[in-house]
């Protein structure tokens, strides 16, 4: 592959773009309300009109509004974009008759509404536009130009200085600034590098990362390819869970397409850049999203995390510097090469620049994928873009960084979203969830669900997270039965701090977090539960007051 | 070998480049709590009891893991990791059944010593008493979980001193447990060269010797029958 072959595939593209566009949501969200079945009978009603010529029903990914799937958007020249939601196969020969008659569905739902009004593509810009199982799809919206121009015209060195001016911070939660991370690996003498992509999303409610791959792979595989490249590394792995099997699927194809249009493998764009991906996937455990144990995973052991330093930028697979991003951050790299480190960098705020997709869940009208400016307010997100919450009923808080994150209560709502301002409320950005709670929400409840969870997937390596988590849900699980004192919860306090401050991952040292934030936040809900300790009075200490009540 | 100079608790010390604090401070005369680390094999840090603080890190280091650098000013007891170490012993003594008085290492074990050493006298967290199942099928070892504590000790003592590869760790979180080759029975070990390795890297009293538990001496009655029959019946015949 050369540039004027690039050139060739992306004209064609072009020239052969039908007048109209039915784009027909088959992400996963979609897929599971039969969006599949839609894409069919569309493609049939279309033929069977004789439409053929002048329509093309385009299997898209995830078009955002996931609550009101399928979706299906109708693109005409000259006429505004119209999205109708909750289609049916059945609706496909009235969609047909719209398309003919101009007269629109009583379905069409307005775009013009704050959810899409106030998104900001940069990482989802060709998510629900391309079809992700063509790679010519993805190249008539300029795919691969990024790459052809960071090997062609630019050092790997230049590409490196260029992600440090965007100030771009890695997605997957720490917030750690990509360019710094990109910089140590380059700068290792070594001559075996790898570049791995985190894919383990493993947060309840998350699915930001599930959709960038479901609906635009190539983007996440040319951000990888242009991270090789600077850093010097010519094998990659995407580590993707085992849940996410249309991921796997299309990130599959999408390397198989690039391979065969040499776009990964040897000599890339006729140049002396050589770089392959493989995908591993994960069984399934929450831990294998933390570096250290998605390592080991990858190198075919038990996933268990180990302690850093040596960070896996010095000493990472099979001892070699490696570069480990999360698939959003990928995702950024190829605008960033294409509109400039400097375009990036304005915007977003001082410390957090760019864009930030969230997966917004839970007691919200419009739930779905959003992706808005760093340092927009979370009430602007939640009230505005959500719609807030459904019925008239009123939000209580917001929950981000999923079990390692915390609860935000409503009257923190003005807070922006970035790195800074969520850490100085006891919770995190974390990869991108925000679930949205209602009044009717009890705080305690949410606790012990994220310790639950925490408990389950520690790794058992560690003492404070494998013992700590199951007391400490214990503990919480006495205070939602009412059976505890506030012995007991200065005791939970207690093993919070010391879980915090000595486990070896972030799973244990976060796993307090959503208990520490609903303490903060909502502590008279935990003391509302509490009862009066039958022996308080005793000097000799808790311990028979704990066999009393039990 | 290039020589540091760090302070341990105030005190200036010099200790070899490349070494750990673990050994800095062990060579220094400061003892430090440790279960997961075994010398002779490599550490993990996971029983996070060998925690320090180390002035301007952001979080407590592993003293095992962690090595030395110029001008390093490590505490090693202040009063929150007196605390936390504590804790971390209370979690082990609730999580299995850790029941001293009827325990083959009553008395030489390392879980037991830093009880004491700590000054953990009693468990304030409830008592989980899981039910773990005790591997005896092996002729000359046994097994039993209940009084194991995920160390790994055994695993890496066998994978890289015996080279076996016959412990692992299946299961997750509190579910973990040290199992043989794919989760078979002792005696059904395959690669297990019944070396003792993992029996003199335990401890516990989760991996022994057999025949010295408590109530587990059997007399062999048949040995002075043999030795009768031998001298006068002239039968050198042994049932065993």
């Amino acid at each position: 592959m050369i540039l004027s072959e690039l050139h060739q595939i992306w004209e064609k593209a072009i020239q052969t773009r039908k007048k109209i566009v039915l784009r027909c949501c088959l992400a996963a969200g979609c897929l599971s309300s039969n969006g599949k079945g839609v894409f069919e009978s569309l493609q049939n009603a279309v033929r069977q009109s004789g439409l053929e010529k002048e329509v093309e029903v385009r299997g898209v990914g995830c078009m955002r509004l996931c609550c009101e799937g399928p979706l299906v958007s109708v693109d005409q020249e000259g006429v505004e974009d119209c999205l109708h939601v909750r289609v049916a196969p059945e609706d496909a020969n009235l969609i047909i008759g719209f398309i003919r008659s101009g007269k629109p569905l009583a379905k069409r739902f307005d775009t013009g509404i704050p959810f899409f009004q106030m998104q900001m593509p940069v990482v989802l810009s060709n998510c629900g536009i391309i079809d992700p199982e063509r790679i010519e799809s993805y190249i008539a919206a300029e795919g691969y130009y990024a790459l052809h121009e960071a090997l062609h015209e630019m050092t790997p060195g230049e590409v490196v200085s260029m992600m440090v001016r965007s100030g771009l911070r890695g997605r997957g939660g720490a917030g750690f600034s990509t360019g710094l991370k990109w910089d140590t690996v380059a700068k290792s003498p070594s001559t075996i590098k790898f570049v791995i992509c985190n894919a383990d999303e493993g947060d309840p409610g998350a699915f930001m990362d599930r959709s960038v791959l479901e609906s635009d792979p190539h983007r996440v595989l040319e951000g990888m390819s242009i991270a090789a490249y600077a850093v010097g590394a010519s094998q990659g792995f995407i580590y993707v869970r085992a849940e996410y099997p249309l991921a796997i699927a299309r990130l599959q194809l999408a390397i198989k397409q690039s391979k065969q249009m040499g776009l990964l493998g040897s000599g890339i764009f006729d140049s002396q850049f050589c770089f392959n991906i493989e995908i591993r996937i994960g069984a399934g455990a929450f831990v294998c999203g933390e570096e250290t144990a998605l390592m080991a995973s990858v190198e075919g052991k038990r996933g268990t995390p180990r302690p850093r330093p040596p960070f896996p930028a010095e000493s990472g697979l099979w001892g070699h510097p490696t570069l480990i991003n999360n698939v959003e951050t990928f995702a950024n790299v190829v605008p960033i090469c294409r509109r400039g480190a400097d375009w990036f960098a304005s915007i977003g705020t001082l410390k957090s620049k760019g864009t930030k997709v969230f997966a917004l869940a839970g007691k919200i009208k419009n739930t779905g994928l959003i992706e808005v400016p760093m340092g927009m307010t979370l009430r602007a997100i939640v009230e505005d873009m959500g719609g807030g919450a459904p019925n008239g009923g009123r939000i209580k808080a917001v929950q981000t960084g999923g079990p390692s994150g915390g609860c935000i209560p409503v009257d923190h709502l003005d807070t922006p979203v970035d790195y800074d301002s969520l850490f100085q409320l006891g919770s995190i950005m974390g990869s991108g969830g925000m679930i949205v709670m209602d009044e009717a929400t009890n705080m305690v409840e949410i606790a012990r669900y994220f310790m639950e969870f925490c408990m389950d997937e520690s790794c058992g390596k560690c003492i404070p997270c494998r013992a700590g988590t199951v007391q400490m849900h214990r503990l919480l699980d006495r205070i939602v039965r009412g059976q505890a004192t506030a012995a007991h919860l200065a005791r939970l306090e207690e093993l919070c701090e010391m879980v915090k401050n000595t486990s070896l991952c972030g799973l244990g040292q976060t796993a307090p977090n959503p208990t520490l934030s609903t303490l903060r936040f909502f502590r008279k809900e935990y003391e509302s539960l509490l009862q009066a300790d039958p022996f308080a009075r005793n000097p000799a200490g808790c311990n028979i007051a704990e066999h009393a009540v039990s | 070998m290039a020589a540091k100079t760090l302070t341990i608790n105030g005190r200036q010390i010099s200790a070899a480049e490349g070494s750990t604090i673990l050994q800095a401070a062990l060579d220094a005369g400061v003892s430090l709590p440790t279960l997961c680390h075994l010398e002779g094999v490599y550490d993990v840090g996971a029983c996070r009891l060998c925690l320090v603080e180390v002035k301007g890190a952001s979080k407590l280091v592993p003293a095992c893991t962690t090595t030395i650098s110029e001008g390093m000013e490590i505490q090693t007891a202040t009063e929150r990791l007196v605390k936390y170490r504590r804790i971390t012993l209370e979690l082990l003594f609730a999580e299995r059944n850790h029941v001293c008085s009827v325990c083959v290492a009553n008395g030489h074990c390392e879980l037991q010593s830093l009880a004491f050493s700590q000054g953990m006298d009693h468990v304030r967290f409830e008592y989980i008493f899981p039910k773990w199942d005790v591997d005896n099928t092996h002729s000359l070892f046994g097994m039993d979980h209940n009084r194991c504590i995920l160390c790994t000790r055994c695993v890496r003592v066998c994978w890289h001193i015996e080279g076996a590869g016959t412990r692992n760790v299946a299961g997750r979180g509190g579910q973990s447990k040290i199992i043989t080759d794919l989760n078979t029975s002792w005696s059904e070990s395959e690669s297990c060269t019944s070396c003792g390795k993992c029996i003199q890297s335990c401890p516990t009293g989760a991996l022994f010797f057999k025949g010295a538990t408590v109530g587990e001496m059997v007399r062999d009655r048949s040995k002075l029958e043999f030795i009768v029959n031998a001298r006068e019946k002239k039968l050198w015949v042994y049932q065993d």
